[in-house]
Formats: structure tokens, sequence, C-alpha cells
């Protein structure tokens, strides 16, 4: 019997392993902390945060970034740029200041205000929950984050600033302190992407 | 105190650190050449150069100006003969006039970074100034004939 627990208990953690892209290339976890079932309940709330108009406008599928609680293109079309930081007269930084502009739907602010660079998109519009846990977890795909860097990556102040958005944004559907728990459970119990 | 170099004179401000660039050029400077147009980052008609970027003066606060460079319309050249003012001039782009300073101080930074920017270059760059008057076509023009003198500056 006792065989036959740790038979299913390595065929699980294989599976978990193969379903996190625990490949080459993808963000190393460790072994012994792998729980698929809490890891992917984890990341259906981290979801939920990363395709909320806070943080998809940002990650757009196209180079023009997203704006509003409906998702619409940006008004005057900014573009993208090499940097992700904007081009000429149309620079990121140039409306979007270090803190909110204050009035209804002015400006947001952050330093970092930026979109992801050309070369590394990191796009969440459009991706399923797979796909973007896959993507996330892949260190070719994510900005070249590593597992402390994914972690650390919760923590950074643009990422913080979506529950600070400015008048007229609706905030994400976890607090802050929610995502970053469910974000660490999800990355330390494997980092495991859901089947669909 | 706030010290900000605008039109590479220097100033030492007693004011509130929250206040708009843009009201300090104007109110408190006296250079009314930048305009004020919707007051939040969406018309380009209050763009100056803030360390030769095209900020909107209207939501930069006097603070992120402090100890930096400022360049307003009536800087950016010393007799007015900067290629996109003469451009301007030789095609008489302005109707009313209200937003050429923006427009012109965001055609500057694009003529900057692209010496020959074509139509879609200039797309890019200006789609944040908006012309109420439907100049568009006149900017555009005098955009490539800015650019153009420039480059026979350059080779001259």
């Amino acid at each position: 019997m006792t065989k036959f627990v740790l038979t299913i208990a390595v065929l699980v953690s294989i599976t978990g392993l193969l379903a996190s892209g625990f490949r080459k290339n993808t963000v190393p976890v460790a072994i012994n902390n792998i729980d698929s079932t809490a890891s992917v309940a984890a990341f259906m709330e981290v979801y939920k945060v990363l395709m909320s108009p806070r943080c998809m406008n940002c990650h757009p599928a196209g180079d023009i970034p997203l704006q509003g609680d409906d998702n619409h293109l940006h008004t005057m079309s900014p573009i993208r740029g090499k940097d992700g930081k904007g081009v000429y007269a149309m620079k990121c930084s140039n409306c979007h200041q270090p803190t909110n502009s204050p009035g209804l739907n002015a400006p947001p602010g952050n330093p970092k205000w930026a979109l992801p660079p050309a070369d590394m998109k990191m796009v969440f519009e459009g991706r399923s929950p797979r796909e973007l846990a896959l993507q996330i977890m892949d260190y070719k795909r994510n900005g070249h984050k590593n597992k402390a860097q994914l972690i650390e990556h919760a923590r950074d102040t643009l990422v913080k600033a979506g529950w600070n958005m400015g008048e007229g944004r609706k905030p994400p559907p976890l607090s802050y302190t929610e995502f970053v728990v469910a974000w660490d459970e999800w990355i330390n119990k494997g980092g495991i992407a859901p089947a669909n | 105190m706030i010290t900000v170099t605008i039109n590479k004179k220097n100033y030492d401000l007693d004011i509130d650190p929250e206040t708009p660039l843009l009201w300090v050029l104007r109110d408190v400077i006296g250079l009314v050449g930048t305009k004020y147009g919707c007051g939040v980052a969406q018309c380009g008609a209050c763009v100056v150069h803030l360390n030769g970027e095209a900020v909107r003066s209207c939501v930069t606060k006097i603070s992120r100006a402090a100890g930096q460079k400022v360049v307003t319309i009536e800087g950016l050249s010393e007799k007015n003969d900067h290629p996109l003012q003469k451009a301007w001039m030789e095609v008489d782009v302005v109707q009313c006039g209200y937003c050429q300073a923006g427009q012109i101080m965001a055609a500057a930074v694009l003529l900057r970074e692209n010496k020959n920017p074509t139509d879609d270059d200039i797309d890019k760059a200006l789609e944040g100034n908006i012309c109420r008057c439907g100049t568009y076509l006149r900017i555009k023009k005098a955009i490539h004939l800015a650019a153009a003198m420039q480059r026979k500056n350059v080779k001259g």
C-alpha cells in the first residue's frame, strides 16, 4: 500500500513538473513544495488580477496600450517603441508623471510607467489561464526572471501602483495583499499551469 | 525655493511644488506662448521641453522641473528661426493658432530624433496634439519642409 501511495505521489509530482513548464529555460522551483492543486487554485486568483484592466491595459496584444475599465485602445494612440516607453513626442512619461495627476480620469502616474519592451512584450490580453501561467514561468518570455525575481516582481512599485490608479478607475478584484499571497502560493507550490 | 532653468535663464521660485509648470510659465514668469487647452494632458496645447522631452506642462508639477532645463516656444530658437518656425511661416500653417506652440514643440522632438520622418512617423509623434481647425495636412507639410531645411543646413 505504501509503495502504491509513493508511486502515485511521484507520478503526480512529475505531471505537475511537466505542467509547470519545469523544463529547460523555465523557472526552477523546489520539488518538495509542489502541490499542483493549491498552485493552480492560487493562479486562478492571480489570473483575475492580471486580466483586470489595471494590469492588462499595459500588457496589450498590440503595440498601443489599452485604457479604461473597458480596455479600449488608449486615446491618441501612443506607440510602444523599442524600450516600451513610447516614441518621439509621445513618450509615456510626457503625460504620466511620477505620481497620479489629480482629477477624474486624469493620467495615473509612476516613475516606471511603460509597456514591456518590443523584444519582450509579455502579452496578457487574450491569454487563457494556461497560456499566461506558462508564459510567466518561461524565463525566455517573462522578462528573464528566475523564481526569486518573479516573487519579487509582485512587490514592484509599478505592480503595486495597480491598486492606486487615481480617480475613476476600478481597482483589481483582489486586494494587493491577497494578490501577493496568491502569487507567492502559486509560484512556491510549483508554478503549475491550469489545464486550460 | 525651487530653482528652474527656463529658456537658459535661472529662476528661483518661492512656490507650491504641486503647481503645474504651465501656470508657472504663464502666470509667474509671463511666458504666455504656451497655451492651456484641456488641463488633463489630452490635447497637447501646453507641450514644452523638459530636458528635451515634450512634456505636457498642464500636468507636470513644478517640483518635477526643479533643477532641470525647460524650453518653451519662446526659447526654441534665438531669432524665431528654428526650421520648424520658418517652415510654419512658409506653409502658412496656422488658422486660429491656439495649438501651434504645442504642435511645434512636439515636432521639434520628432526632428531631433528622426531627421527624415515619414508621414507615419509624424502621425506617431503628433497623434496627441489636437488642432480644432483641422490644419493637420499643413502641419504635416511644414514638418516635411522643416526636415528638409534641417538636412540642408547640416549638409551646407
